[in-house]
């Protein structure tokens, strides 16, 4: 018996989606770029797919751009724009909160190519405001990148209301910066995406968090908006993303898409439901545990606890011997070696970073599946803490 | 007193993994010990059956050892070993292959324990994932805080070597020598320390780190 709770890691193909890239891999193998049947019949699927992504954000299909996933995504947004109009300024805002494919595309920035990064620090619920951003603008910013919903703790921001501040922004100063991106990974499964509404310029998504192929993703780009390519060599994608394209990988993420907004209102509504279960459960029956993130300005599958005093690493290889499989941001897990940056930024002392762990639910999770990892995880958390030293004050972590 | 030029190196004679296919897991030997740890202090410490004490980490740096030794005065073997920590599998099976490896036998002289190398341990424990081996590098380090802790109670100064202070607030530049020199002074709370060293103000996040040290200080001098 196994509890898989890593969702927010990695999501199981839909069988559906493996079914419509299946032609892609033996018959329909041509190359998009070549000049003949095989080739224009592969050049077509992209393209349905582009359309039918395109009616899902309701935005122009040329304004899709076929990616290697969520990071190239995000370095494509900050390093492409930031890249492309440095002339104009060389100010660039992030949330300090952001995946690493944003926040260290924007260190590279700062570090080597001499612009200057504001991050914003998030209150102690992980939301960044609209009114923070605007504070936070200059005449010579040229992009915010703010992310829809946190991949750690789960919590959603304000983009809609950001996006608006920014409109309003450059309407006052009649301007077309700063750009706004988004990084919506985590949120494409159970949020709106809907690009108008959210008043977003670039926004990232991929294929592995919905259910659909790994090392696919996409990057929308407004038209008229200014951007670099990473790379060179052929005049795929506009020439922005040159390389052959993973036509299979393509057709997945489309159908992915299509099929996870269809259903997003009914899963979300569902795993809220057990989501909320899990996390009363937990925080009653176990002592000394803190959620992380928002209580209800939160993904419906993320549930992120700190177990005071035991080490997360440590937890996680006790309950993957119990085949219960979790995640966490905690220092020895990930190949960092960091605390993660997310805790921390929230304010919160090394000892609630070092001690999280993130369940995150999917398709599959049942109430039964939270109802055995409460049986089981207390138990395995009271034996650590036995061999633990530390023993962190209440008034650190409440 | 003698000082430690070069405290712990590393770098000679490395032992690494020797499962090179999945270098992130651990060997048998590592995982046995961190499922079923060894000599581990059940509950609060019972310090007649103890005369020396060691603490090396903090939860900030991701993990914290202490340890608590009887030493036969006679010998100067040690008779018990028992510990606690804070960090990750490689920490908690490292302290607890410890904990075996200086009670075998007659138990290992003070001189002997001394001489425990990061390496040995990580040898007896059929290797460890490369990065993880500051971890152990960790526990032979609490053992010899605890050696100098014996050698300290029982008035034999010649014999302690003084280790490198550790950076406890990076913003206030105060260190473990200057916490433990504060509780020495009598500042044995929070609010006393930090009248004396301004440790965590302006830098909050360092604060449970900073009671863990006095309370141990205290626990060790009080």
């Amino acid at each position: 018996m196994s509890v898989y709770l890593d969702y927010a890691a990695a999501t199981p193909l839909d069988p559906c989606v493996e079914k419509v890239m299946r032609p892609f891999f033996q018959k329909q193998f041509g190359n998009p770029s070549s000049f003949h049947t095989p080739g224009k019949e592969a050049k077509e699927a992209i393209q349905s797919a582009r359309e039918k992504i395109a009616d899902i954000l309701q935005v122009r299909p040329d304004e899709i751009l076929f990616t290697s996933g969520g990071t190239e995504s995000d370095n494509l947004a900050v390093l492409g724009v930031a890249r492309a109009n440095f002339t104009h300024g060389k100010h660039v805002i992030v949330s300090a909160i952001e995946h690493h494919a944003v926040l260290e595309a924007a260190l590279f920035l700062e570090k080597k190519e001499g612009f200057s990064v504001t991050y914003l620090k998030p209150d102690r619920d992980g939301i960044v405001t609209a009114k923070q951003v605007r504070e936070s603008l200059r005449p010579e910013t040229t992009l915010v990148s703010v992310m829809y919903a946190n991949n750690e703790i789960g919590t959603i921001q304000p983009i809609a209301e950001i996006g608006n501040a920014i409109q309003k922004y450059r309407a006052q100063q009649k301007t077309v910066f700063p750009v706004f991106h988004t990084d919506a990974c985590q949120a494409a499964g159970y949020l709106d995406i809907n690009v108008e509404k959210l008043h977003v310029d670039l926004l990232t998504l991929n294929g592995n968090k919905i259910y659909g192929p790994k090392g696919t993703g996409l990057l929308y780009i407004k038209r008229g908006i200014k951007i670099q390519p990473l790379q060179f060599g052929g005049a795929q994608e506009r020439g922005l993303r040159p390389g052959t394209e993973n036509v299979g990988g393509i057709v997945g993420l489309a159908e992915a898409l299509k099929i996870t907004q269809t259903e997003k209102e009914k899963e979300a509504a569902r795993l809220a439901k057990l989501r909320d279960f899990f996390i009363s459960e937990l925080l009653s029956k176990l002592p000394k545990v803190r959620l992380n993130g928002h209580s209800t300005k939160r993904l419906p599958n993320n549930v992120n606890v700190s177990c005071m005093d035991v080490e997360g690493e440590a937890l996680l290889l006790y309950l993957d011997a119990a085949g219960i499989y979790a995640s966490t941001g905690s220092a020895c897990a990930s190949a960092s070696l960091d605390p993660s940056h997310v805790i921390l930024a929230l304010g919160l002392p090394y000892e609630v970073s070092h001690g999280s762990l993130r369940f995150s639910l999917g398709r599959s999770t049942t109430k039964k599946d939270i109802q055995t990892v409460l049986k089981i995880l207390p138990p395995l958390v009271e034996k650590l803490r036995a061999i633990s030293p530390v023993k962190v004050d209440e008034k650190y972590f409440s | 007193m003698s000082f430690r030029q070069d405290p712990i190196s590393g770098h000679q004679g490395d032992v690494q993994s020797r499962q090179k296919g999945h270098s992130w897991f651990y060997s048998d030997i590592v995982k046995d010990h961190f499922f079923h740890p060894r000599n581990f202090l059940v509950g609060e410490p019972d310090m007649s059956r103890f005369n020396a004490i060691g603490k090396v980490g903090s939860p900030a740096c991701g993990d914290e050892l202490r340890v608590w030794m009887r030493v036969d005065p006679e010998t100067e073997r040690i008779k018990d070993f028992r510990w606690k920590t804070f960090g990750c599998g490689s920490a908690i099976a490292s302290t607890s292959m410890l904990s075996e490896v200086v009670t075998e036998g007659q138990g290992l002289t003070l001189e002997e324990a001394r001489k425990i190398t990061p390496q040995s341990i990580m040898e007896r424990l059929g290797g460890l994932p490369e990065r993880k081996f500051h971890c152990s590098v960790l526990c032979d380090k609490a053992l010899r805080d605890a050696i100098n802790d014996y050698y300290r109670r029982t008035g034999q100064f010649d014999k302690m070597m003084v280790e490198a202070s550790r950076m406890i607030d990076h913003v206030s530049k105060v260190t473990d020598a200057d916490i433990e020199e504060a509780v020495l002074d009598g500042a044995t709370t929070l609010e006393a320390v930090q009248a004396r060293t301004k440790v965590g103000i302006g830098n909050p996040c360092v604060l449970p780190a900073v009671e863990e040290l006095i309370r141990f200080y205290k626990e060790k001098y009080f």
